[in-house]
């Protein structure tokens, strides 16, 4: 007997009398025996409640945690404030425990944050569309990109050098199994290479542009859509959300599809997952769209509902001519959005933004006055910044670990020539004090 | 009511807020002279204006709209709704797992690393695989990188005409949607009278042109594939790789396994068989597992233990490539650990005993008044056609009727094989009494069918909305405020 299945011996038997059976084994007889296990399966003995507490515990406690670490580090996953109440409406299980809302009717608690989410969204992007989410922000890309082949049935995507690496590298995959030719443009100084687009051809489906890009520089992005509109490609952007509280959206951009990463909005750090992928298309791309959107309409007695909508682009009515075998959102996670973006509110995202941008600039300007860093790039930037360091990155990051601080990224997997390059992220939740405390500890190290 | 009959945004009153922040101690710097004029956005978001209490009030009525597991029984067949344990939960939260950063040093991650590792072999003993990458973050994206693999093996052999993945009709929309998006050609190949494999029927579609197939087994009729063994061989000896679709594990585990079977690659839907809640729709997590010689195509990174120190190896010349940012959905990864830990091997046996138990006890008792198209003892779930053209009432109406009984429907119109589809799943965490209830509901529903069906087709009426127009919500999208 265990604690989540009631099932009785007396109640087994009654119930395999009523089926007209004599033993469990004989529900199973259509299973040939030379594929029937005798033995037990090789993995561990159930554990009691507390047991399983004390296992995981020890686990837990073998991780230095963001509570008790100060962080610096960011590319791609960012130690933003989370208010209280995130956890706590995403902790209704009324919520959690639901399935993907084909019921309507019981479903409009989760229709309805979807189609919020739906609308902040598009408000924060200056998109017309953007759907009920997506895996993460590099799977979004890629669907991202997947959609652009579809839509100007072209099949070449180019995508910017200074996107994430490990972004490119998801591109990189979907778009060599789907048969998309794929080429990255040159980095130029940290920003796109512009000279590229000269040479840019007609097979071209789509440009892809992360702004702030991977090293923290705002990119020119008003050129370059132009150029990508000349040549009748599409332009896809990979956006942060809290950047957009202050910088030109994709919408402003005149982007055609934005894609992006959310976790940034009230999504815990989780060692790298759930996270919220999001897409989003102007209204003549919405049909070309991959996934689940949410769409509003009226019941019977004319009253206000939602449901899901354009299901006749998705697998399970559609099956191989579907856009996307996606058939799941991170439903959640953008539930935790919701709630946030709606705490946070019109003055609270703008807020975030301008604290990130001075914090940022502020840590960067310290960090070069020690003259033991110079500036990478030139450009505006945002929360991010890329430096390079007369001091082996190893070295600060071990001297910062010692002082309950995690370190900036260190780009040496990236290439040779990086080895000493560094990217620090500073969000709003880093106060001065901290950053202080971090410049103090490399000024010791370096003496 | 204020809450939750509005849209958050109808609540917003310029003013108002709902968080605080410190006080930005940066003094001499501005934002706006920051970011160069041309960069800057001109029109502000159009986002609520509210403060803590009306966002409380707003989501809490909302999931007073919804229905989940924890609010009642929700026999949806194919998704394996059980109770998602609270321990789960809490776990997933500690701070050394939820509020950690994916490239932190490896020596503060070790725990995380730990799990992971564990979690994969434990994974591959339920299996009876060789090795899992947990990165797949769904079903769907299992499927995909899965493909991928076939693909890859493939091209590895320089053997680039195999164009095409064979998948019987009662697959679900996602197996052929997904091999689709690795640009594969899709060859259907029928069920038998039984609703298995056509053995007939698949020798024929086998030919030097096929990359695989794609099966769930039991099927989506719930019932066991018995010639199996036979299916993988004639795939094997074509050439072919055999791909199992891990929906139905539920019925299973611990009595026999996907790689004794046969099967090359398995996906696994954590949400599903290991008590991960759906989430409203996600998130999921989709591991895949696969025999010996194709480990080496797994997606990267890949966890590897030296000198007793956990790291990821990014190095894998022959990997089909990365397919996620980090390394998946680690939250989701953590709850089904969590839970295989307090069930244990004995644990698991009994869950899919008392699943396949408690399905077959409902059909044993809904046979008598439904019709059962296929009848044969089931794994842990059955098909019914909900109708049987007594009057003009559609399995849709059945449905709808249920939701007035407050019970979740199950799923209708699905497998495409059985007309007017009613596909039953109970899980075992549900008890006899729930079962019965449900019996007791069916038979009424099936009484005011032959009496008043006027009644289920006005159904449901005690839902805080009423049957919704899908044709104009997808004629003129209204996507957004």
């Amino acid at each position: 007997m265990n604690k989540y299945v009631p099932l009785t011996l007396e109640e087994q038997d009654y119930m395999l009398n009523k089926i007209g059976v004599d033993s469990i084994d004989d529900l199973f007889s259509d299973i040939p025996l030379n594929i029937k296990r005798q033995d037990p399966l090789k993995i561990n003995e159930s554990m009691s409640e507390i047991e399983v507490r004390q296992w995981m515990k020890k686990l837990s406690d073998k991780n230095a945690n963001l509570e008790d670490y100060t962080s610096f580090l960011g590319a791609g996953s960012y130690d933003h404030y989370i208010p209280s109440i995130v956890r706590h409406i995403a902790s209704r299980s009324e919520f959690y425990t639901s399935y993907t809302p084909y019921q309507p009717e019981i479903s409009q608690g989760t229709l309805q944050y979807i189609f919020e989410f739906q609308s902040m969204m598009a408000e924060l992007t200056g998109m017309d569309v953007i759907n009920a989410s997506m895996y993460d922000g590099a799977t979004a890309t890629a669907e991202g990109a997947m959609m652009a082949v579809r839509s100007v049935n072209r099949n070449k995507i180019i995508a910017s050098g200074t996107m994430n690496p490990e972004i490119l590298k998801v591109l990189e995959t979907y778009c060599h199994f789907r048969e998309i030719e794929l080429e990255i443009i040159p980095v130029k100084n940290g920003k796109t290479d512009f000279e590229y687009f000269n040479q840019m051809n007609q097979d071209v489906a789509a440009v892809i542009v992360q702004n702030p890009n991977f090293y923290g520089i705002i990119e020119e992005m008003d050129e370059i859509v132009v150029k990508a509109h000349e040549n009748k490609s599409l332009v896809v952007m990979n956006v942060d959300p809290i950047s957009l509280g202050l910088i030109k959206s994709p919408g402003e951009y005149g982007a055609d599809i934005v894609v992006g990463e959310g976790q940034s909005l009230g999504i815990p750090q989780s060692f790298g997952g759930p996270y919220l992928g999001f897409i989003g298309a102007t209204q003549k791309l919405m049909r070309k769209m991959p996934g689940r959107i949410c769409g509003l309409t009226e019941d019977i007695e004319g009253k206000r509902g939602f449901v899901l909508t354009l299901q006749a682009r998705e697998q399970h009515i559609r099956r191989e001519k579907a856009t996307s075998n996606i058939c799941s959102n991170q439903s959640l996670c953008s539930l935790m959005a919701v709630v946030y973006l709606s705490t946070m509110g019109k003055s609270g995202i703008k807020e975030v933004a301008e604290q990130c941008i001075t914090k940022a600039n502020y840590a960067m300007n310290t960090l070069i006055e020690t003259g033991l860093f110079k500036k990478a790039f030139d450009g505006p930037i945002f929360k991010e910044f890329t430096l390079v360091s007369s001091i082996d990155p190893k070295v600060i990051n071990e001297a910062l670990l010692n002082n309950q601080m995690i370190g900036p990224l260190s780009l040496g997997k990236y290439g040779d020539d990086l080895s000493h390059h560094v990217i620090f992220a500073i969000t709003e939740k880093r106060s001065k004090q901290e950053i202080d405390a971090m410049v103090q500890v490399i000024r010791e190290v370096a003496k | 009511m204020r809450h939750g009959n509005q849209l958050i945004i109808e609540l917003s009153k310029e003013g108002r807020k709902g968080y605080s922040l410190p006080k930005n101690d940066i003094e001499n710097l501005s934002a706006d002279e920051l970011i160069p004029e041309k960069m800057k956005r001109n029109t502000q978001p159009d986002l609520p204006e509210v403060y803590e209490v009306d966002v409380i009030r707003h989501y809490t009525n909302l999931s007073n709209k919804n229905y989940g597991v924890d609010t009642g029984f929700y026999p949806l067949g194919s998704c394996t709704m059980k109770y998602n344990p609270k321990i789960n939960e809490d776990m997933a939260a500690l701070d050394g797992f939820s509020k950690t950063h994916p490239y932190q040093p490896l020596s503060t991650v070790q725990g995380s690393l730990e799990l992971l590792h564990d979690l994969g072999l434990k994974l591959s003993e339920i299996t009876g695989m060789a090795s899992f990458s947990l990165q797949p973050a769904a079903g769907a994206q299992g499927e995909l990188v899965g493909l991928m693999i076939i693909k890859k093996y493939h091209e590895e052999r320089k053997d680039f005409k195999r164009k095409k993945i064979i998948v019987p009709d009662s697959a679900h929309g996602t197996n052929p949607a997904s091999a689709t998006a690795v640009g594969y050609d899709i060859i259907e190949v029928k069920s038998d009278k039984d609703g298995g494999v056509d053995i007939e029927a698949l020798k024929n579609a086998l030919d030097d042109e096929v990359a695989g197939l794609m099966l769930t087994n039991p099927s989506t009729l719930g019932l066991f594939e018995k010639n199996i063994t036979e299916v993988s061989r004639l795939v094997h000896e074509a050439g072919g790789l055999v791909y199992y679709d891990g929906a139905n594990l539920n019925a299973i585990m611990g009595i026999c396994r996907p790689g004794d079977m046969g099967f090359d690659i398995v996906h696994l839907n954590l949400h599903k068989t290991f008590t991960t809640p759906h989430g409203g729709g996600g998130p999921g997590a989709g591991p895949v597992g696969v025999r010996e010689d194709l480990v080496e195509y797994l997606p990267v990174p890949i966890i590897e233990k030296k000198d007793n120190l956990y790291w990821l190896n990014d190095e894998k010349p022959k990997s089909i490539g990365r397919v996620m940012h980090f390394y998946g959905q680690f939250g989701v990864l953590v709850r089904a650990y969590t839970y295989i830990l307090t069930m244990g091997a004995e644990g698991l046996r009994r869950v899919s005993e008392a699943a396949v138990l408690n399905a077959n006890y409902l059909q044993s008792q809904l046979k008598e008044h439904f019709h059962l198209p296929v009848d044969a003892f089931c794994k842990h779930e059955f098909v019914l056609n909900g109708t049987d053209g007594l009057s003009d009432v559609r399995t849709l109406d059945i449905a709808k009727r249920m939701l007035d009984y407050g019970i979740h429907p199950p799923t209708v119109y699905f497998p495409l094989i059985i007309d007017e589809a009613l596909m039953i799943e109970p899980t075992e965490t549900e008890s006899l009494e729930t079962l019965d209830q449900f019996v007791q509901v069916m038979l009424k529903i099936k009484k005011e069918m032959e009496e008043n069906p006027e009644l289920l087709k006005q159904a449901p009426i005690s839902t805080v909305v009423r049957r919704l127009d899908e044709v104009k919500a997808a004629r003129k999208p209204v996507v957004k405020w």
